[in-house]
C-alpha cells in the first residue's frame, strides 16, 4: 500500500515537473530507449502503413533511429531524414522542406547527446503539426539540463531516461498526450495493464479490455524502487531550481571550451555558440584515438564516453572515425575543468 | 593450468570506426598481467607513468596502469586470444 503510494505521487511530481496536464500522461518504462520503442512499436505499428513518412534527423540517437527502420521494414513507410550542418546544428530548412502531409511523426532530440546542439522543438513542432503529424521529442539530454514544459512546447511524445537526472538506472519515462494516449493500443500485455480477461461462455477464448491510462501501458510487475528514486531526483532537482542546473552548467561548459582553446592538438566539435548548446564537449585530439583520450582519462579518475556515442549516422556526417566526449553537469565544478585541461595537455604530448 | 581468463575480465570492441579493442584486465590479477607483459612485449615509449606504448610480434599496443590495454588492427577474438595467451601466459 505504502510503496503503490510512493510509486503514483512520484509519477505526480514527475508530470508537474515537465507540466503535464495529467499524471496519467506519465507512463514509467526502462528508459528512453524503451519510450521511443512503445510509440513505434503501439502507434506505429497501427497507425503507419505505405505511403506514410517518418521524419527523423541525423542526428537522433540510435534508440531514436533504429526503432523506425525495424517498423518500416514491417510496415513498408518511408523514412526521411532531415539534415545537420555542418557544426551540428539542426538544417531547420530541410527538416520543415521534408515535411508534408505524408508525414505522420517528426521525431527529434531535443539536446543531440554528441555535440549537445539545443534543437528548437517548439519551431519543428508547430511545422509538424500543421502538417497533421505528431511530434516526438528524445528529451535523454533535455529534461536532466534545462526546464521542460510539455504543454508550452506541445509535444505530443516525449523520452527520457532517469539515470542520466540522478536517478537509477533501469527506469524512464515516456510522457504522451492523453488524447493520443487513449487511442494507442498497449504495447505489452500482461498484469496491470487489464481491466478484464473475461472466458467466453463456450470457453474458446478470452475476451480482454484495457486498464486506465497510466496503467495501460504498464505491463507487468513494475519497477517501483526505480519509480520511487527516480522521483527522488526530481525532487532534488526542483529544490536545486532547473535554471540554476542550466546556468551552472552553461558557465562551466563555457570555461572549459575556452581553456581547450589552449590544447593546440585538441578539436573540439559543434557549434561555438554556446547559446545553441548544453554541456557536452566532443572533442579529438590529433593523431590519437578518441578510446586512447577515455582510457588515459581513466587513468586519473575522470570518465567519459568514446566511439560514436550511439550516433554512428552523425558522426558520418562529420567524417569522424569517433570522438571523445566530456560532460558536466551540476556536481561538476571548475576545479575538475582545470584537472581536465592539465590532463589534456599532458595526453597532447603523447 | 593457467589461462588468459585467469587474468582477463572482459574484452570490449569499440564503437567508432577504428574498431580498436580494449582488455580489461581482473583487478587483482591486473599487476601480475602488467608484469608479464613487460616481460615479453618491447616498451617504445612511457608516458606520464602511467601509459606503455608496446609492439609484441608486429603487434603495437598500448597498456594503462589502470589494468586495461588498448589493441587496434586485431582481425577476429581468436587472433587476440592467440596474442593474449603469448602475452601473458
Amino acid at each position: 500500500m505504502e510503496a503503490t503510494d510512493l510509486y503514483e505521487k512520484s509519477r505526480e511530481r514527475i508530470g508537474k515537473f515537465i507540466n503535464a496536464t495529467d499524471s496519467s500522461e506519465v507512463i514509467f518504462v526502462r528508459g528512453t530507449t524503451e519510450a521511443i520503442n512503445l510509440v513505434a512499436y503501439s502507434w506505429g505499428l497501427n497507425s503507419l502503413g505505405k505511403g506514410d513518412e517518418v521524419l527523423v534527423s541525423l542526428l537522433e540517437h540510435h534508440s531514436n533511429i533504429v526503432p523506425w527502420e525495424i517498423m518500416a521494414k514491417l510496415k513498408g513507410f518511408t523514412i526521411k531524414y532531415a539534415k545537420v550542418n555542418s557544426d551540428g546544428t539542426l538544417d531547420y530548412d530541410d527538416f520543415e522542406s521534408k515535411l508534408c502531409s505524408k508525414t505522420k511523426i517528426a521525431c527529434l532530440s531535443q539536446v543531440s547527446n554528441v555535440t549537445g546542439v539545443i534543437n528548437d522543438v517548439k519551431r519543428i513542432g508547430k511545422v509538424a503539426h500543421d502538417n497533421g503529424a505528431l511530434m516526438l521529442v528524445d528529451g535523454a539530454q533535455s529534461v536532466p539540463h534545462m526546464k521542460v514544459d510539455v504543454q508550452d512546447l506541445n509535444m505530443d511524445f516525449l523520452a527520457f531516461s532517469g539515470h542520466k537526472m540522478l536517478g537509477p538506472t533501469g527506469i524512464g519515462v515516456f510522457f504522451g498526450k492523453k488524447e493520443v494516449l487513449e487511442k494507442m493500443p498497449p504495447f505489452m500485455g500482461g498484469g496491470e495493464m487489464i481491466k478484464e480477461v473475461v472466458l467466453s461462455p463456450n470457453q474458446g477464448q478470452c475476451s480482454v479490455s484495457w486498464n486506465e491510462l497510466p496503467w495501460k501501458f504498464e505491463a507487468g510487475t513494475p519497477n517501483i524502487a526505480g519509480a520511487i528514486g527516480l522521483g527522488a531526483a526530481v525532487e532534488y532537482l526542483e529544490d536545486l531550481g532547473m535554471d540554476n542546473v542550466l546556468s551552472h552548467e552553461k558557465a562551466l561548459t563555457e570555461y572549459a571550451i575556452e581553456r581547450m582553446k589552449e590544447c593546440g592538438k585538441t578539436t573540439v566539435y559543434g557549434p561555438n555558440s554556446l547559446s545553441k548548446k548544453l554541456g557536452i564537449i566532443p572533442f579529438g585530439v590529433k593523431g590519437l584515438s578518441s578510446h586512447d583520450v577515455a582510457l588515459f582519462f581513466d587513468n586519473y579518475g575522470i570518465m567519459m564516453r568514446s566511439g560514436y556515442h550511439c550516433a554512428q549516422p552523425l558522426h558520418q556526417v562529420f567524417k569522424l572515425e569517433s570522438s571523445a566526449r566530456a560532460s558536466l553537469y551540476i556536481y561538476n565544478t571548475k576545479s575538475e575543468v582545470d584537472r581536465f585541461i592539465e590532463i589534456l595537455k599532458e595526453f597532447e604530448q603523447l | 593450468m593457467t589461462t588468459i581468463d585467469d587474468y582477463v575480465a572482459r574484452v570490449e570492441g569499440t564503437c567508432g570506426a577504428e574498431k580498436d579493442v580494449i582488455v580489461v584486465f581482473k583487478y587483482e590479477k591486473k599487476d601480475e598481467a602488467i608484469a608479464n607483459i613487460l616481460k615479453k612485449a618491447i616498451v617504445k615509449n612511457k608516458i606520464a607513468g602511467i601509459i606503455l606504448e608496446l609492439t609484441f610480434q608486429d603487434t603495437s599496443f598500448r597498456l594503462y596502469s589502470s589494468g586495461k590495454a588498448i589493441f587496434r588492427s586485431i582481425k577476429n577474438r581468436e587472433e587476440l586470444n592467440t596474442l593474449l595467451a603469448a602475452l601473458l601466459l
